[in-house]
């Protein structure tokens, strides 16, 4: 099995322990994987912004970039959200045919992450060692746009060591938003304030979401508040082995 | 409580109208709580639906069908409710909706009238104009009492006086009633009402109504609500005034079937509304004698003119959307400057404003899809967000204050940087050294200017790691060979 890693412009940047986590887990599961040089965005942040010109070019660059791919793995669910519902509407208003065609027929190969786990693997169990307690945070994303369901639930349960913890309000939303997070910076926090209470009160070692964009959130404010707990990528649980914390612990 | 600004024309953007809700301890308790206490109530009545899913394709399919050959329906509305001895007038906007309803109410030689279920009339502030003209106006539901009396705003569609307390309304009603020993237990509270209410419905004889749903079929008119004070309104009056947007128009009287088991479940959490009040034209001897409906436009068609946002027209105004979302728990009805607040508020208000105002709006949500999960008739809210944002920066890109803009001014240098990988490689480079400076030894920024600051003022973030993803995986390609 061959994929594509489009890793997204903030993972890039930001969290490249995610990636190497992906290549590590996928490699581990037998996936051949390569990754395109010119990626670089999606163009969400444009198109949330009202940018729809620019998020235009952005995706026709995206669909232009994979068009020959098996398959293409993305570790974060807005992204994927962004090229399954916003992408049709910007090819309809600024496309032609002939790329609203290639984006067809590629859209059944782009996956989220557990997606590409469970759906095209179809592996829930992928040998993964974390002994800790873990609370998963539902992105509204991943539930709402992507409707992942217990995909990643199944996948945590199958992590050996891991004491799943159960979040109040899964649902509700961290307050992140994009440029929500700067542009209503107020109301933003005040959602972010709510949903880190909920999050702290199950008394979780780390807080894992399919979402870094979430997670630089949630975990900003509990590094500001001396929260006591960390972030992680859902990748970097699934991708870490019985070697590799042995490994970490020396 | 401070002056709220209700007229979206004079209304501050949403960011600055947040900031006294924010700072209110009593006012976010209270919306948290009313809305958690709705919310529970709801999730359990449509987890018992089993066809909840295939009622919402129905309604929204009822809603878009209505919407898409709305004049026809109009007109058939027009036809039997005249047949049946009612009168319809046509109003193009809210000036025309009001002197209409004036002249109306001139003709009765009226110079009071009550008032029930109508948001309508807000929209087009029909209250202060019928004062100014010598009108008194009395409201007979029990939350638009406590308003009214305690000349407050409302700050919900099904709730408007959801942000007030039970001390609170005790405090008002001591004090406009004249009531020193009341207290704030329910049912003496109640009871106040019922004495004040009783009065105004047996002396006056004129009054205004709002509509749920209009009938195309039959001509008839229906109202729901849950004191019974609507029904004394709409049936002890001599003469009644229906106002109603043009958009809620159903076209058969079947189709309140579909209706009327969604509104209720996902406006107040309940299996049925107490009171549904369903009328035509006039009937000798039974109710008022004169009846009146006036259509509003006052924007409608517009909005039903372009396809991507007809979609908000189908708005049966049941809340779900707002008593689902994370913002308006959060900040309440009053910060988005309009009579409709919360997800549908922030697409209807610009709007019927015809985009020239509440321009905030449309930015006042994270995009969680909460309010679209939950709307009964299927109302993509995100969808409509995104095409008004879309507007809204067309609009404001050409403005000249605008270009160096932080905001602006990144997500154009963003777009350039996205369109070619090795200069979204070099904007990273320079990101990691710029942002040297700002980085604690923690390895964390706790400060960062200009826009970046609106994300250190609560939020710590992790600075730059030495190395990309792509480095990383381009080093271990090297190595590889």
């Amino acid at each position: 099995m061959r994929a594509s890693l489009f890793i997204t412009c903030y993972n890039d940047t930001l969290y490249p322990e995610t990636g190497q986590a992906v290549v590590r887990l996928l490699e581990r599961l037998g996936v051949e994987l390569d990754f395109r040089s010119r990626q670089t965005c999606c163009g969400q942040m444009h198109a949330n912004t009202g940018f729809r010109a620019e998020a235009y070019s952005q995706a026709k660059r995206f669909v232009r970039l994979y068009q020959d791919a098996e398959a293409v793995v993305i570790p974060s669910s807005s992204c994927v959200a962004m090229i399954r519902d916003q992408y049709p509407g910007l090819f309809q208003e600024l496309g032609n045919e002939a790329l609203r065609q290639e984006y067809a027929a590629l859209l059944p190969r782009v996956f989220e992450l557990s997606e590409f786990l469970i759906d095209r693997l179809g592996v829930e169990q992928v040998g993964a060692y974390f002994p800790h307690r873990v609370v998963y945070h539902a992105s509204c994303h991943g539930v709402r746009a992507l409707h992942l369901g217990d995909r990643p639930y199944r996948l945590l349960a199958n992590v050996r060591g891991l004491e799943l913890a159960t979040l109040p309000n899964v649902d509700r939303c961290c307050g992140f938003g994009g440029t929500f997070s700067v542009k209503n910076a107020e109301v933003s926090s005040a959602m972010l304030a709510v949903k880190l209470q909920d999050v702290v009160s199950t008394g979780a070692e780390y807080c894992t979401a399919l979402d870094n964009s979430c997670l630089m959130h949630l975990g900003g404010a509990m590094h500001r508040q001396y929260a006591g707990m960390k972030t992680i990528h859902l990748a970097q649980i699934l991708a870490s082995t019985e070697e590799a914390q042995a490994e970490a612990a020396q | 409580m401070n002056h709220v600004e209700l007229d979206p024309r004079f209304a501050p953007p949403f960011p600055q109208a947040v900031l006294p809700v924010l700072r209110n301890p009593q006012l976010r308790k209270n919306v948290a709580h009313a809305i958690d206490v709705i919310q529970a109530k709801r999730a359990k009545l449509v987890a018992e639906k089993t066809d909840w899913q295939a009622l919402r394709t129905a309604a929204a399919a009822i809603r878009s069908h209505a919407l898409e050959n709305l004049g026809a329906y109009l007109e058939e509305f027009e036809a039997r409710c005249t047949a049946a001895g009612g009168q319809v007038h046509w109003a193009s906007d809210a000036d025309e909706a009001r002197r209409l309803i004036l002249d109306l109410l001139r003709q009765e030689k009226a110079s009071e009238v009550i008032k029930i279920k109508t948001m309508t009339s807000a929209e087009i502030q029909l209250n202060p104009f019928l004062q100014a003209a010598g009108v008194d106006v009395f409201e007979t539901d029990l939350a638009e009492i406590i308003l009214q009396l305690g000349e407050l705003e409302p700050s919900h569609i099904v709730v408007p006086a959801l942000h007030v307390n039970r001390s609170q309304v005790r405090e008002i009603f001591a004090r406009r009633m004249g009531l020193k020993d009341l207290s704030d237990d329910p049912k003496e509270l109640t009871n106040a009402a019922r004495h004040y209410l009783r009065q105004k419905f047996l002396a006056i004889p004129t009054a205004i109504s709002g509509a749920n749903f209009l009938i195309a079929e039959t001509g008839a008119v229906a109202v729901v609500e849950s004191e019974g004070n609507g029904r004394m309104c709409l049936t002890l009056p001599r003469t009644l005034i229906t106002l109603a947007g043009i958009e809620k128009v159903l076209p058969r009287f079947q189709d309140l079937e579909v209706m009327l088991q969604l509104l209720a479940r996902s406006a107040t959490g309940e299996r049925m509304n107490p009171y549904t009040s369903l009328w035509t034209g006039v009937t000798a001897g039974d109710g008022p004698q004169r009846f009146h409906v006036v259509l509003l436009d006052n924007g409608r068609s517009s909005i039903l003119s372009k396809p991507k946002q007809r979609q908000t027209l189908k708005c049966i105004r049941c809340a779900a959307c707002m008593n689902a979302c994370p913002v308006y728990r959060q900040t309440g009805g009053h910060a988005y400057g309009s009579v409709y607040p919360g997800p549908i508020g922030a697409i209807l208000t610009p709007q019927l404003m015809q985009m020239h105002y509440a321009q905030s709006l449309p930015f006042a949500s994270s995009l969680c899809g909460a309010c679209y999960e939950a709307c009964p008739v299927k109302i993509n809210i995100p969808e409509v967000l995104l095409e008004l944002r879309s507007q809204v920066v067309n609009q404001e890109r050409k403005q000249a204050g605008r270009f160096f803009d932080p905001l602006y001014l990144g997500l154009r240098v963003a777009n350039l940087l996205f369109a070619w990988a090795w200069l979204f490689h070099a904007a990273q480079w320079a990101g990691r050294v710029g942002l040297r400076v700002f980085t604690r030894k923690d390895g964390w920024i706790h400060w960062l200017p200009s826009v970046g600051g609106k994300w250190t003022q609560t939020r710590d973030l992790r600075g730059l790691p030495a190395q990309t993803f792509h480095q990383w995986w381009a080093a271990r390609a090297k190595e590889k060979q």
